[in-house]
């Protein structure tokens, strides 16, 4: 029964009466709105397998988001576009041409695994993408680590369009601890040869995952995204920094590759900056960051993957609450 | 005398929208005693006046009705003439029941009613200083800026403590509200005779007065009405940003100094703010023996006619209020006693008008926002506008699964509900409103282990 | 293989005498009465008696610091059988039970408001004094129903209402209504008032259509003022508990229908 009321049926609330009109789904829509860029070169380098991919995942995550919600009796969740985040986050970190059934497996542990089973948006532990991409890679090693070479739109030589190749990381880990100055013997000349060029892999003219590619693409997006303060500069920054310094000294590539190839850069800006897993305070997300730069270099040099990037990012993600606790931020007036 | 720019900038803040322009223009207006009135016992900061008058009972304006009762409590006198209705308990805007008297204005006094003694002007320049607290306290002048602190208790710091500065608080950063900046546009004179008043009760302290960038007419009528004052008096420039007006912010912002955590108060780094409407409370007190019995009150909103910055009597009730501004043009969905920022919501256009009323806001449908709130997404908006630079995230978190332990440790006691971390939240979280329940449910079990304490020491002593 | 096991089986040794020797050498000897106590104590660890648990309140209740009685939830029969164990006299007690003060529904009583905010009591009532129209009336906001131990309350119609057979009398719903409507009232009586404003009859039936009223019609069905069932505050009648009205006639004549019969809600748990 529709409860009795007077005339004047007045809203009651605690204060603030006023509210700064930023809600959860426009900054999903604005973390989308800054992967398009990286999107688009992904489409332009993989083609139509790439629109396969990524299409797959946003609908295969926005399906089970819908399903655990009504599974578990809870209001639907859709709206706040978190589970098209997750769908485009996890396409971008795929190879192009993975069957498409993985896909799906991968978009259904995201949502119903990752994320649902600890409550939804804001409780889950790790980066649900992420997760999902850890686990697709121990489930479908071989799939997962089979690059398509891009398309050759510039220099159309008569290449054909479905070769696939090593990427660049892989190269790379063998050069480790060698002095890139001297570069004396032949056989380092030749592997650095047979690396992209700088153009290549700034614009993402390598093989790798859909998203991951571009670092211009990326860099746009990441610009977006401070320009709207979605994200702060911290976490980026120092992660970043930390690869490049690092592989300053370990030697080996030029440190400027570290940082262009492999999940660097969509890691430091797309994924280890996701509220849910990533610490609070400045001085966490320093730290954070750090964090995923160094375990991301020591697997990329010690580790049994070439790549490190999402294991670093995973690796952080459990230990985030203890970075919270560390870095409490210190009241105004308190001693 | 000069004006500077805030040198010290404090951490976080917020910028809500100021809509400002609504009754900014409008010269303050006396509004004519209303029929009813409904002065309430608590219209301060501490322990609400003992009501002395009762049912049937006549009153002048001006005669006590209230007795301060207790050190930290405020007298209340009848802000007009009347015969007393009732005395009964009566809803206050930020939701606690006090005793009211309510007020028949229209009732003819009898012929034989004594008159009330008035308050005498003083001569503040030969008067003493005892002399001029003992005035402000029988003024019944407290904080008009808010929270209502009793001012005769702000003005005598304790023995061994010193004001070194005079703060004038004029940021007035609350959306909606321009009755401060009326106030110092209308009545500068006033403010300089109180401040004068109020250096020589607190020994000759420096004075800053504090002003928001936003209100330059403000600036320009205290430069001249200062313009000729001896001693070290200053005009601080504040940046536009919420809370700008929060004591402890604004003391910093000025002197560069900071309240360390509750209880301290501003005394201890040898400061006492007052808002500028109190300041000139303070002058009328003394120049012309006026107690405190009407203030400025904007009424605003864009649900009102014609918002206007009203001076009204204590005790005036909200509907009175908003008659005198030509009624509502659109439905009011909201109702809020003070700023947007602040203020309480009310149900009821029944309550009075206290000291302390510095707004009236009636907003409508498309003004409120009515939210849902959902898990926090750790997005750490709440942690970069929080000008206490708490973590309102993690309070909110532990008070939501009731564990007030782990608030406590994250220094919830030192939140000053300003609402700039609700304000941002993303997800919509009622985060000021769970600090303020972890801070009551605190407040009680201290006041309960205090009861506790005397209570074995009263059975063995 | 059968190393495995060897080591297996050696490790489960030592730490077995291990154990064993640390039972026998460093048990902590306690008066058995605690036991005994804590026995016979309902072992709901409801907090009521203002120890830590059923367990603590034995230690006090054995070492003599806290008064026997004390446990609501358990009653007459836990403090006789407490006395027994501790050798003492037992001071009878009666089982008391949580009683809401309010009957003002969704549908009854007037809302002023429409509260947008956390889901509790005491945070509504400091917002505007609450959503409803009655100053004094049940919120449904269910402060109470959190801190019952054993889920006796539950919301109905906005409205907050007691299982009899589930509420142990612990009183920590008593403590947490903002608005000081519960009172532990004897399990035994049947006859209630369910109001608690005090206020004049025109201004509660301007908020609530089920407000009590003061008429004092209940007073003198049941024998006028000198029987002394009901007692007044203000324009509120209360039973009066030591005394209560026996005549179940005089519910159905209350003008005001605030008067209820055996109210207790039972929620079929
Ligand atoms: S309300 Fe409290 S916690 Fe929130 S921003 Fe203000 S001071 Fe910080
Ligand atoms: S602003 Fe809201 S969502 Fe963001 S961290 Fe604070 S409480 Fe969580």
């Amino acid at each position: 029964m529709k409860p009795k009321t007077t005339e004047s049926h007045l809203v009651l609330s605690s204060s603030p009466h006023t509210h700064a009109k930023s809600s959860v789904s426009r900054i999903m829509l604005d973390v989308i709105i800054a992967l398009l860029p990286t999107t688009a070169m992904g489409i332009w380098f993989f083609g139509m397998s790439a629109v396969w991919t990524i299409a797959v995942c946003v609908s295969t995550c926005i399906v089970t988001e819908a399903l655990c919600r009504m599974a578990m009796k809870r209001e639907s969740t859709i709206g706040d576009l978190s589970a098209v985040l997750t769908g485009l986050l996890l396409a971008l970190n795929l190879p192009a041409g993975l069957p498409l059934w993985m896909a799906v497996a991968g978009s259904v542990f995201a949502i119903a695994i990752a994320k649902q089973v600890f409550g939804g948006l804001g409780m889950n532990p790790f980066n649900p993408a992420l997760a999902a991409r850890a686990f697709m890679l121990i489930s479908f090693t071989g799939p997962m680590t089979t690059w398509l070479k891009p398309i050759c739109r510039c220099k159309c030589d008569a290449a054909p369009d479905v070769l696939t190749m090593a990427t660049p990381l892989a190269t790379m880990k063998r050069l480790f601890g060698h002095d890139a100055t001297a570069s004396a013997t032949p056989h380092f000349q030749q592997a650095i040869d047979s690396l992209p060029s700088t153009w290549d892999m700034l614009v993402g003219n390598m093989p790798g995952c859909i998203g991951e590619v571009s670092a211009i693409a990326l860099a746009i997006g990441a610009a977006y995204l401070l320009w709207r303060k979605v994200i702060t500069w911290h976490i980026p920054v120092s992660f970043i920094a930390t690869v490049y310094v690092y592989s300053l000294i370990a030697g080996g590539a030029p440190a400027y590759m570290q940082v262009l190839t492999g999940g660097v850069m969509i890691g430091a800006c797309f994924m280890a900056t996701d509220y849910v897993t990533s610490p609070i305070t400045a001085k966490g997300k320093l730290i954070f960051g750090f964090g995923c730069g160094l375990l991301c270099m020591l697997i990329r040099q010690f580790g049994g993957y070439p790549e490190g990037c999402s294991f670093a990012i995973l690796i952080m993600n459990a230990i985030c609450p203890l970075i919270n606790r560390w870095t409490q931020p210190k009241p105004f007036g308190a001693k | 005398m000069k004006t500077v720019k805030s040198p010290f900038k404090f951490k976080g803040g917020v910028h809500p929208d100021y809509n400002k322009e609504l009754a900014r223009e409008s010269a303050i207006e006396r509004m004519a005693t209303p029929a009813e009135l409904v002065v309430s016992m608590s219209q301060h900061l501490g322990a609400p006046a003992k009501c002395i008058v009762k049912a049937g009972d006549f009153v002048r304006r001006g005669q006590l009705i209230g007795e301060k009762n207790g050190f930290i409590s405020v007298c209340v006198r009848a802000s007009a003439d009347g015969q007393v209705k009732a005395v009964e308990k009566r809803l206050g805007p930020a939701g606690g029941m006090a005793d009211a008297v309510i007020l028949d204005t229209t009732a003819a006094l009898p012929e034989d009613l004594p008159p009330v003694e008035p308050l005498k002007p003083l001569d503040w320049k030969n008067a003493t200083r005892e002399e001029l607290l003992k005035r402000v306290e029988e003024a019944g002048i407290c904080g008009m800026g808010g929270a209502g602190f009793p001012s005769a208790v702000k003005l005598n710091p304790p023995p061994g403590k010193r004001c070194e500065y005079l703060i004038l608080n004029g940021a007035e950063c609350e959306p909606y509200l321009t009755a401060d900046f009326r106030v110092m546009l209308e009545r500068a004179d006033r403010i300089r005779t109180g401040v004068e008043i109020m250096r020589k009760i607190l020994g000759m302290p420096a004075v800053r007065i504090a002003i928001e960038a936003n209100k330059p007419e403000a600036i320009a009528a205290m430069e001249k009405a200062f313009a000729d004052i001896e001693g070290n008096v200053e005009i601080v420039v504040l940046p536009v940003l919420y809370p700008q007006g929060s004591e402890k912010h604004q003391i910093y912002a000025t002197v560069g100094r900071v309240v360390p955590e509750p209880p301290a108060l501003p005394i201890d780094v040898g400061c006492v703010v007052e808002n500028v409407g109190t300041v000139a409370a303070i002058a009328d007190a003394v120049e012309k023996g006026e107690p405190l019995l009407e203030r400025v009150t904007t009424v605003s909103g864009d649900a009102v006619a014609n918002p206007k910055n009203v001076l009204a009597p204590s005790g005036t009730k909200y509907s009175d209020l908003l008659a005198f501004c030509g009624g509502t043009k659109e439905d009011a969905a909201k109702v809020i006693s003070g700023g947007t920022m602040m203020g309480f919501a009310v149900s009821s256009l029944d309550i009075g008008t206290t000291k302390t009323t510095s707004g009236l806001l009636f907003l409508t449908r498309k003004k409120v926002f009515q939210y849902s709130s959902q898990a926090c997404i750790n997005c750490g908006r709440c942690l970069r506008a929080c000008p206490m630079n708490l973590n309102p995230a993690e309070i909110s978190k532990a008070v939501e699964s009731d564990d007030i332990k782990t608030a406590e440790d994250a220094h919830v006691m030192t939140c000053i509900e300003c609402g700039a971390c609700s304000f941002g939240c993303p997800a919509y979280r009622t985060i000021t409103q769970y600090c303020r329940r972890a801070k009551n449910s605190i407040r009680a079990r201290m006041a309960a282990e205090r009861a506790a304490a005397q209570a074995a020491k009263a059975a063995n002593p | 293989m059968t190393v495995a096991i060897v080591c297996i089986a050696g490790i489960g040794l030592v730490a077995a005498i291990a154990l064993a020797l640390a039972d026998k050498y460093l048990a902590v000897r306690e008066d058995p009465r605690i036991g005994m106590v804590t026995a016979v104590l309902p072992g709901a660890n409801c907090g009521g008696c203002g120890f830590a648990g059923c367990d603590g309140y034995a230690r006090a209740l054995v070492a003599g610091t806290a008064p026997n009685g004390a446990c609501a939830a358990g009653g007459d029969a836990c403090a006789q059988a407490c006395a027994k164990i501790l050798g003492v006299e037992a001071a009878a007690t009666e089982k008391r039970v949580a009683l809401v003060k309010c009957c003002g529904t969704r549908s009854e009583a007037i809302r002023v408001g429409d509260y947008n905010g956390i889901c509790d009591c005491n945070v509504a009532a400091a917002t505007a004094g609450g959503d409803k129209g009655c100053r004094y009336g049940c919120l449904g906001y269910g402060a109470c129903a959190n801190v019952c131990p054993k889920n006796a309350i539950s919301i109905h119609d906005g409205l907050a209402k007691v299982d009899k057979r589930l509420c142990i009398g612990c009183g920590k719903c008593v403590k947490a209504c903002p608005k000081h409507l519960i009172e532990l009232v004897p399990a035994s009586a049947t006859i209630h008032v369910l109001c608690n404003n005090p206020d004049k009859g025109p201004s509660v039936r301007k908020v609530c259509g089920v407000g009590c009223m003061g008429c004092h019609m209940c007073e003198r069905l049941s024998g006028g003022k000198e029987a002394g069932h009901f007692k007044f505050d203000g324009f509120l009648a209360k039973v009066n508990y030591s005394n209560p009205p026996e005549d179940a006639a005089i519910v159905a004549k209350c003008p005001a229908k605030c008067m209820i019969e055996d109210p207790h809600f039972e929620s079929g748990h």
